[in-house]
């Protein structure tokens, strides 16, 4: 029982460890954002100060890149959504013998390195615009666009991964019932398909922004002479001597953590509510039977 | 194909299939070739294409080995040790990973009850909502010479002078391990979660020490988990750019770093294309090297 003990109590240890490995470098960073030294460190501690927020919004190159990084990250979700969407719904009709050689290839972006996603997009864009004589202000040589591309090659799959899961619980009776009713195909899909998809277009959004939003392996390749806000950062990283990146850190933390519990959140309570509907569909079906067995 | 049209309308089926052939096509299967196809192509000025120059050739393979033709040395040993040294501390941070993750995904999975288990995998995954490039810059506040570590081993007296575990290369180590153990836990533990808690049981009642429960019991089960797991994380790693960019020391470089500098500096895309069909075909041999050892489909793995 005692050696039980001891084991019982070197896991938690363990645990707690473990815990403070994922935690710990966040937390220096949050304490270097508000040190008042020229450097980000956090000891020797020389006192609080807010100083370093405010100095983020004079860096001009750092908000160009933020804009530019939002614009990307509507532009991937424009993109990956509607291919995810696709994706998924050929996935479920295609044939059996080809279902396996499609899904390697599509989930395929997933397991590459990003690096080469990047180089992919760059050189066959490139060469697709000499092919087509494009003006050199065109799409083709566009950091933002190619970033789009590239970005979403990988990302597309992730979106389609999402549906998949949403549309195995989908009852194709509801479809072949509005269309024996005399819906049009586009009806049923705009007005049976899509809404018992919604959750899972949120979701898919959500994941798709944020997936852009940080990228840097493939975007470093397609940006050129543009900017993100991850380039951006990982240019000043690597200098790495201003505490206002700690600030920065904070502040996106910040965002991406309250951002990443309200999905969770949502995911719960979206759980919660089947379970609810669920328990009461059954309840219902067991009243139903009680009464059916009364009136006989 | 018929009843494809049949089952979907004119206008759905439309978007399915070009929406498909965009993405397969137009963003995987011809850049992906037209890359391999680039790389055995000598880097040309636009004047020069179609001209003598404008044809097949190995030579950009064979610089990674060779280096350029009359050079002293027999082979490019710079970037050849680059390369080497990526895999192997690839392999190095995936084993670690695995050693750091097995115990916890075993807890979550077999041990923790119901809302705890929950809220660990929620523990688990914030950290990794944060940008790749500030949690490698976290690294660097943690590892610097005057960081928090260094500060704390003084204080202790353990050392006299601050250590350089930025050109000792152990922060990047550790940011690379710290970079991907969510994706090494995840497969983990939905692999023993599936795993009948009984089994477990009845082997401890029948006197199996701990360590043999999980050689012999849990680990078989968990095997597509390990495999998926650990070829992520390698893949990962040997393709990391942010982390060794970020953290590795002045002299040290990643393979991925060559590429880069082939891109930017170097200005010769066709020879950075050949380095990366190198770096894939790598995590290729890997991969199917985990899928022999292992026993598992890829389609176990990309689950």
């Amino acid at each position: 029982m005692s050696s039980q003990g001891i084991q019982k109590l070197m896991v938690s240890f363990y645990i707690l460890l473990f815990f403070l490995f994922l935690f710990a470098p966040l937390f220096m960073m949050g304490a270097a954002a508000f040190n008042d030294v020229e450097f980000p460190q956090v000891v020797p501690w020389e006192g609080f100060t807010l100083r370093w927020f405010p100095s983020l919004f004079e860096d001009d190159l750092m908000i160009e890149g933020f804009v530019n990084s939002i614009w990307i990250g509507i532009g991937v979700m424009a993109l990956s959504v509607p291919i995810g969407l696709a994706a998924a719904i050929v996935m479920t009709q295609v044939h059996k013998r080809l279902q396996t050689v499609y899904y390697t290839v599509v989930v395929s972006p997933v397991l590459m390195p990003g690096v080469i996603l990047g180089i992919s997009t760059l050189v066959f864009w490139d060469k697709l615009g000499t092919f087509m004589e494009a003006e050199y202000e065109s799409f083709y040589y566009s950091g933002m666009f190619l970033t789009i591309v590239g970005q979403s090659t990988f990302i597309s799959a992730y979106t389609m991964l999402v549906f998949l899961a949403r549309l195995q619980r989908f009852d194709r009776t509801q479809e072949e019932a509005a269309l024996d009713l005399g819906a049009t195909h586009v009806q049923v899909f705009w007005k049976v398909l899509i809404p018992f998809l919604r959750p899972a277009i949120f979701s898919a959004m959500g994941l798709a922004f944020l997936t852009s939003f940080e990228n840097y392996n493939t975007t470093v390749f397609t940006i050129q002479a543009e900017s993100t806000l991850t380039t951006v950062l990982a240019g000043k990283v690597r200098m790495g001597t201003q505490p206002d990146l700690a600030a920065l850190a904070v502040l996106i933390i910040a965002v991406t953590l309250i951002g990443a519990l309200a999905i969770e959140i949502a995911q719960r309570r979206e759980q919660r509510r089947e379970w609810a509907a669920k328990a009461a569909a059954a309840k219902a079906e067991r009243e139903a039977e009680a009464i059916a067995a009364a009136a006989e | 194909m018929r009843d494809f049209f049949q089952r979907n309308g004119a206008v759905i089926s439309t978007y399915l299939l070009l929406a498909v052939f965009f993405w397969v096509v137009m963003m995987i299967v011809l850049p992906q070739a037209y890359m391999l196809n680039f790389s055995f192509r000598h880097d040309l000025l636009p004047n020069q294409i179609g001209g003598p120059k404008d044809v097949y050739t190995l030579s950009n393979y064979e610089y990674l080995l060779f280096g350029r033709p009359g050079d002293e040395e027999l082979f490019n040993y710079l970037h050849l040790t680059v390369f080497l040294r990526t895999i192997i501390a690839s392999i190095f941070v995936t084993l670690l990973d695995f050693a750091l993750c097995y115990p916890i995904a075993y807890y979550i999975a077999q041990v923790a009850k119901g809302g705890y288990a929950r809220s660990m995998i929620l523990l688990l995954i914030l950290p990794f909502w944060v940008n790749e490039i500030l949690r490698a810059f976290a690294f660097r506040i943690l590892f610097g010479t005057s960081g928090v570590i260094n500060a704390f081993l003084q204080t202790m007296g353990i050392l006299d002078e601050p250590i350089d575990f930025l050109r000792a290369d152990v922060a990047l180590y550790a940011g690379l391990s710290y970079a991907y153990i969510l994706l090494m836990v995840f497969p983990l533990y939905n692999a023993i979660e599936s795993l009948d808690h009984n089994q477990v049981e009845a082997a401890r009642d029948l006197g199996s020490p701990w360590w043999r429960i999980h050689w012999r019991v849990v680990m078989p089960h968990a095997k597509p988990g390990i495999a998926s797991g650990c070829t992520l994380v390698f893949m990962l790693s040997a393709g990391a750019l942010a982390a060794p960019q970020i953290l590795g020391g002045p002299s040290s470089l990643w393979f991925t770093q060559i590429i880069y500098q082939w891109f930017n500096t170097g200005g010769n895309w066709a020879q950075g294309s050949a380095y990366a069909i190198v770096l894939l075909l790598a995590c290729l041999v890997f991969v199917l090297t985990v899928m022999k050892v292992f026993k598992v489909s890829l389609g176990e793995i990309a689950r």
